[in-house]
């Protein structure tokens, strides 16, 4: 019953390491893209038009009660219908860059909103332009209280990733499942897959509570 | 052929996937609120092994990600002789993952009951299992609610995965009309719009109903 082959999950870990490293570099431009379009989606709910507001709101509720899976299948399919092909790596990385910039917003959202009134006033006071209002009074601020979340959603857009082996991304997921294709042994490439899931989020997971106590102290929080 | 004309053609697949999804759905969710409540009291339990059951169960399933352990429990899990037919492993796989999310807002709602409550359950002589049922759980209850309400999102969006193994949800019947029609923008942009729908007005309005139900019971309202 319990036929597990050393051998052969041996001879696929080199495999596997290479598919991990696609993996994060995924999850790392996935991210990269959601923390500046989390912000942009933040900050333009903040404006002093209602109906750009109420558009914002609006979208990033859409995007956050509907499938990951749904989305990416949606960027890559719905692009060649229009003319425009983008590869499976493009539409994984909008895909999901998305996805995660409308959670990433509200976790800014949160940061934003903590910073004290008095803090505004005190910029308006010092004569600050609106940009430099963010850049040099609000932002700084809003960033430690929002640390938190930010981590979570690391490790979450990294927990997402095999998601994108559905339109041929070749990440972790995806060579598991060529492996298994090739072999017809689907034990080892699985089970293996969630132990390197395991073995990079666990730490991650810890890493992050330990920057983020960093960054209090640094910040005399 | 235009939008009316498409959904003409179409909606009975569409309907008949929706109501896959929502079985699913209802069927993950009872059985993730299980699990938490099962996982989350065994994680405050004095019991060594009972607690280290509950937290290797919440790490193994929040550490990896659902489409692993969707794809482990259904092409693996035959391997051991143990054979679950498609529509079960689908539902038993997302319940099984938002039950460890959940346990951990069982175990945090628990915890934010005030001490005191514990007290006078033991000063009128109620026995742990009395006072976890009668007296802790009701107001834990009442704490938690608002986090679970995101739980369901995620758990509805997570329901969108089974589509992978063949389960015939609305994913899935998206998916089919996709690849005979090539008309992606109308069919994938259909599916959006309803998970949108059964997110923003089935599963929120049910939750927030839940909560004023729930305070109103506990004469909180």
């Amino acid at each position: 019953m319990f036929d597990w082959k050393w051998d052969f999950a041996w001879e696929i870990t080199p495999r596997l390491i290479q598919a991990t490293g696609n993996t994060l570099i995924a999850a790392g431009a996935g991210y990269a893209l959601a923390l500046v379009l989390g912000l942009v989606l933040a900050l333009a709910q903040r404006t002093p038009y209602k109906i750009l507001t109420l558009a914002v709101r609006e979208f990033v509720e859409f995007v956050r009660s509907t499938p990951l899976i749904l989305q990416i299948f949606f960027v890559f399919y719905v692009g060649p219908q229009f003319g425009i092909r983008l590869s499976p790596w493009m539409s994984g990385m909008i895909a999901i860059g998305l996805h995660y910039s409308c959670y990433l917003s509200e976790v800014y959202r949160g940061g934003i909103e903590s910073v004290a009134k008095g803090q505004w006033e005190a910029a308006t006071a010092l004569n600050m332009t609106t940009a430099q209002k963010y850049r040099r009074v609000i932002i700084p601020q809003a960033i430690p209280p929002a640390l938190a979340g930010m981590g979570n959603y690391l490790v979450g857009i990294f927990k997402d990733t095999p998601m994108l082996s559905v339109i041929g991304v070749t990440e972790l997921m995806h060579t598991a499942n060529s492996i298994g294709a090739e072999n017809y042994r689907f034990l080892e490439p699985y089970t293996m897959v969630g132990i390197i899931f395991l073995a990079i989020s666990l730490p991650a997971a810890g890493l992050i509570r330990l920057l983020e106590g960093y960054a209090r102290r640094k910040l005399g929080l | 052929m235009s939008t009316y004309d498409f959904l003409v053609l179409y909606w009975p697949r569409l309907l008949s996937g929706t109501g896959i999804t929502i079985a699913q759905f209802l069927l993950a969710a009872i059985l993730g609120v299980t699990i938490s409540l099962g996982m989350g009291l065994l994680k405050l339990s004095h019991n060594p092994l009972l607690r280290g059951t509950a937290v290797t169960y919440i790490e193994i399933f929040r550490g990896t990600s659902l489409l692993v352990q969707l794809y482990w429990i259904f092409f693996v899990l035959p391997l051991f002789g143990l054979t679950i037919e498609k529509f079960t492993a689908g539902y038993v796989a997302v319940g099984m993952n938002i039950g460890a999310y959940g346990a951990e807002l069982v175990r945090g709602g628990i915890l934010s009951v005030p001490k005191g409550q514990w007290e006078a359950a033991l000063a009128i002589n109620l026995s742990p299992a009395q006072r976890m049922r009668r007296i802790i759980l009701p107001q834990a209850l009442v704490n938690m609610l608002p986090p679970w309400g995101n739980l369901m999102i995620e758990l509805l969006k997570g329901t969108a995965l089974v589509s992978l193994i063949s389960v015939a949800d609305l994913m899935f019947e998206a998916k089919q009309i996709n690849g005979t029609t090539y008309l992606s923008a109308q069919t994938f942009g259909a599916a959006l719009v309803i998970y949108y729908v059964l997110a923003r007005f089935l599963v929120t309005p049910f939750m927030r109903w839940l909560e004023r139900f729930m305070a109103r019971k506990m004469g909180r309202a």
